[in-house]
């Protein structure tokens, strides 16, 4: 597995299920909106927020141009402060390699922290496939891990899921895999994360490995950084004997001083704070303080085949904000499962195909979840340049087409347009046939749009797959071409009202 | 000739009094403990923050925490058993309201400062610097360093902030000067 749930439904499907559910589009709502204020907030504090992030980009992107030496850099600093490095080239290795370390040490099980880049392996399924219990001690994942679920949100990842259910979850699983939730676990946030807490004490205390991933890691010093809220990366990162640390290779930053704008930008990005309640940062092993025994995995898994993309290039600068998921208008409203992978919202539409290719219809689905407001690049504090991504994107999926013995439905539409508009004749011909359907459709119209203009539902034949999941405006019952015949330019007077909407 | 275009004014570097105050202002947002006072009566105010908890010290706290035990390699069970930790810092952070640690022998080991509840972080007013790129710049990337901004905290149910969940529930900020 790479990147996207096996199995699920290619976008347009899974969106208009999730629409159809009620309760998550309000959970929805309320968190995206809250986290967006939040961020605005302590944004509109910085002066300089637009030079900070020219800044993080520019650190990302000169990592990113010279990323072979960079990584080299950083395995020998690794080495030289006395850590392990393993290279992987997917996600089969990398999974091997840390059941590998987990199995010398007679481990039957792992303390995780929080991280994107084993979930993208699918790192908890396959250590379990070795016998190896993998338990999530962040409350999100713990939530998500207990309730057999998936996650849905980069940052909150059971943000779908409200305090009944989690206490419903809590109840009933937590006894079948360590210490059971109190008898009397009532909804209360405090009580559930209290409950949490109890239950994984035990976990951390006694854990001999620990896994987990890296926001940055710094090439010349060989440093990793954890950014976290809780304490349960820093139980993980400092109790174990062993920890492995599974880092893709676009979290590499040139020095140390690269990480100010980084840690400036991040926490306000993401949980629109100031700053996380914890950063952790260290340098391979620190002797009487902390594991004894430090590996770094270093994960491409599709990642070279990103930045072989001129234009995709730039979603490596990703630093997992979340940001763009919380001003998505498609995303608010159908949520993280629908996008049917680790990397849900605007990142998730670009990062997928950029790394895994557009060869399955789910992961070619991507580039179209998106209106392409622009709003992700607005706030993404690397300025990854989404929409214009998400185009490119599609033209790849359009590509992949090419030879296709049946075409695509758009496929025939865009030969049919490009017939019509090279043709002045073809074109007012098309206009006016267009204003005829404009009437007719405006009759049948279901819907009207802000303005008053009528919109049709959905249409039957090759365009049902736009109309499915759009409202089409009904076309003007004039063209432009034609007003202008009768006007003269607006030179005469409009006395033709009608059809008008 | 003055510019074309009205130029924004050069940020102005903030007084040591308003640097201090920010800090304080910060800290305390994030919920955090702050206790103001003079170098010679850290003893005293240490003393009363802990009141009945027993505690660990780090070897080269350089102060005397009467009824505390110094850590010399305590397990992590054993950590969990003691209810307080006092340790100083190495920079504390004014715009962000966040306290470094660089676990030099006055700050001691990270598992002390992790496992006991509560926190008593001794700061000095001169180790106080603006932003997050001072912090940086007087950091030794050789050493583990943790960022602390206030108690641990979540807010994964309903985005409703919960303090404490697997960090010292309590941080408490001793200010010197
Ligand atoms: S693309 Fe930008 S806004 Fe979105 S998660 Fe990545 S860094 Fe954050």
């Amino acid at each position: 597995m790479s990147g996207t749930f096996v199995g699920m439904p290619a976008f347009p499907t899974a969106a208009r299920e999730a629409l159809a559910d009620t309760q998550l589009r309000r959970n929805l709502a309320h968190a995206t909106r809250t986290i967006r204020d939040k961020r605005a907030a302590v944004v509109a504090e910085v002066e300089g927020w637009e030079e900070l992030r020219v800044a993080g980009a520019a650190v990302k992107e000169a990592a990113l141009r010279d990323l072979a030496t960079h990584l080299e850099t950083l395995e020998a600093s690794l080495v030289r402060a006395g850590a392990t490095v393993h290279w992987a080239r997917d996600a089969e290795e990398a999974c091997a390699i840390v059941a590998g370390v987990a199995r010398d040490h007679g481990a039957d099980e792992v303390v995780k922290v929080k991280s994107m880049a084993t979930a993208e392996i699918g790192l908890n399924e396959a250590l379990e496939a070795e016998g190896i219990a993998a338990w999530e001690t962040d409350l999100a994942e713990l939530i998500v891990q207990l309730g057999d679920d998936l996650p849905s949100h980069i940052l909150v990842p059971a943000i779908h899921r409200n305090r009944a259910e989690v206490r419903e979850i809590f109840r009933r699983r937590m006894g079948d895999v360590g210490r059971p939730a109190p008898d009397d676990l009532t909804d209360e946030p405090s009580m559930l994360a209290g409950a949490a807490r109890e239950h994984l004490r035990d976990k951390f205390l006694r854990a001999k490995v620990a896994v987990s991933g890296a926001n940055f890691a710094v090439a010349d010093t060989g440093t990793l950084v954890v950014v976290e809220s809780e304490g349960n990366g820093r139980m993980c990162l400092t109790l174990p004997d062993v920890l492995v640390s599974v880092v893709g290779i676009e979290k590499v930053v040139a020095t140390w001083s690269d990480l100010d704008p980084m840690l400036r930008l991040l926490p306000r990005s993401s949980t629109g704070e100031r700053m996380n309640p914890y950063t952790s940062t260290w340098s391979g092993v620190t002797p009487g303080d902390g594991p004894q025994e430090v590996h770094v995995v270093l994960l491409d898994n599709g990642r070279t085949r990103a930045l072989a993309d001129d234009v995709g290039r730039q979603a490596l600068r990703c630093i997992r904000c979340s940001a763009c998921l919380n001003v998505c208008p498609v995303y608010e409203r159908v949520g993280g499962h629908a996008y049917g992978s680790v990397y849900p919202g605007p990142i998730g539409a670009i990062l997928n195909p950029l790394l895994n290719g557009v060869s399955d219809e789910q992961t070619a689905s991507l580039p179209y979840a998106s209106s392409l407001c622009g709003a992700c690049f607005e706030v993404c504090p690397v300025r990854i340049d989404i929409p214009s991504v998400l185009v490119d994107q599609r033209a790849a999926v359009v590509d992949s087409h090419r030879g296709d013995r049946v075409p695509k439905p758009e496929a025939v539409v865009m030969k049919a347009a490009a017939w019509t508009f090279s043709d002045a004749r073809r074109l007012r011909w098309a206009e006016r046939a267009s204003g005829v359907a404009g009437r007719v459709l405006g009759r049948f119209s279901r819907t009207t749009l802000p303005g008053g203009r009528t919109a049709a539902g959905r249409l039957p034949g090759p365009a049902a797959g736009w109309t499915g999941a759009r409202d089409l405006p009904a076309p003007p019952p004039e063209s432009f071409r034609e007003w202008w015949d009768r006007t003269d330019g607006g030179h005469r007077p409009d006395d033709d009202q009608e059809g008008r909407s | 000739m003055s510019p074309a275009v009205d130029l924004p004014p050069a940020p102005r570097a903030p007084d040591r009094g308003d640097l201090i105050a920010l800090f304080v202002e910060r800290v305390e947002d994030y919920r955090a403990l702050v206790t103001r006072c003079a170098p010679d009566e850290v003893g005293s105010v240490v003393a009363e923050v802990l009141g009945s908890a027993s505690s660990v010290v780090p070897p080269g706290l350089g102060l005397e925490v009467p009824g505390s035990v110094v850590d010399d390699g305590w397990t992590a069970a054993e950590l969990d058993a003691i209810d307080a930790v006092v340790t100083r810092a190495r920079v504390g952070i004014a715009e962000t309201g966040t306290i470094v640690l660089d676990h030099a022998p006055d700050q001691g080991r990270r598992a002390i400062s992790l496992v006991p509840d509560l926190h008593v972080c001794i700061v000095d007013a001169t180790q106080v610097v603006a932003d997050v790129p001072d912090a940086i710049a007087l950091l030794d990337p050789a050493r583990p360093t943790t960022w602390i901004s206030g108690p641990s905290a979540t807010s994964d149910i309903e985005l409703d902030r919960v303090e404490g969940v697997h960090g010292p529930r309590t941080l408490h900020v001793v200010l010197l000067g």
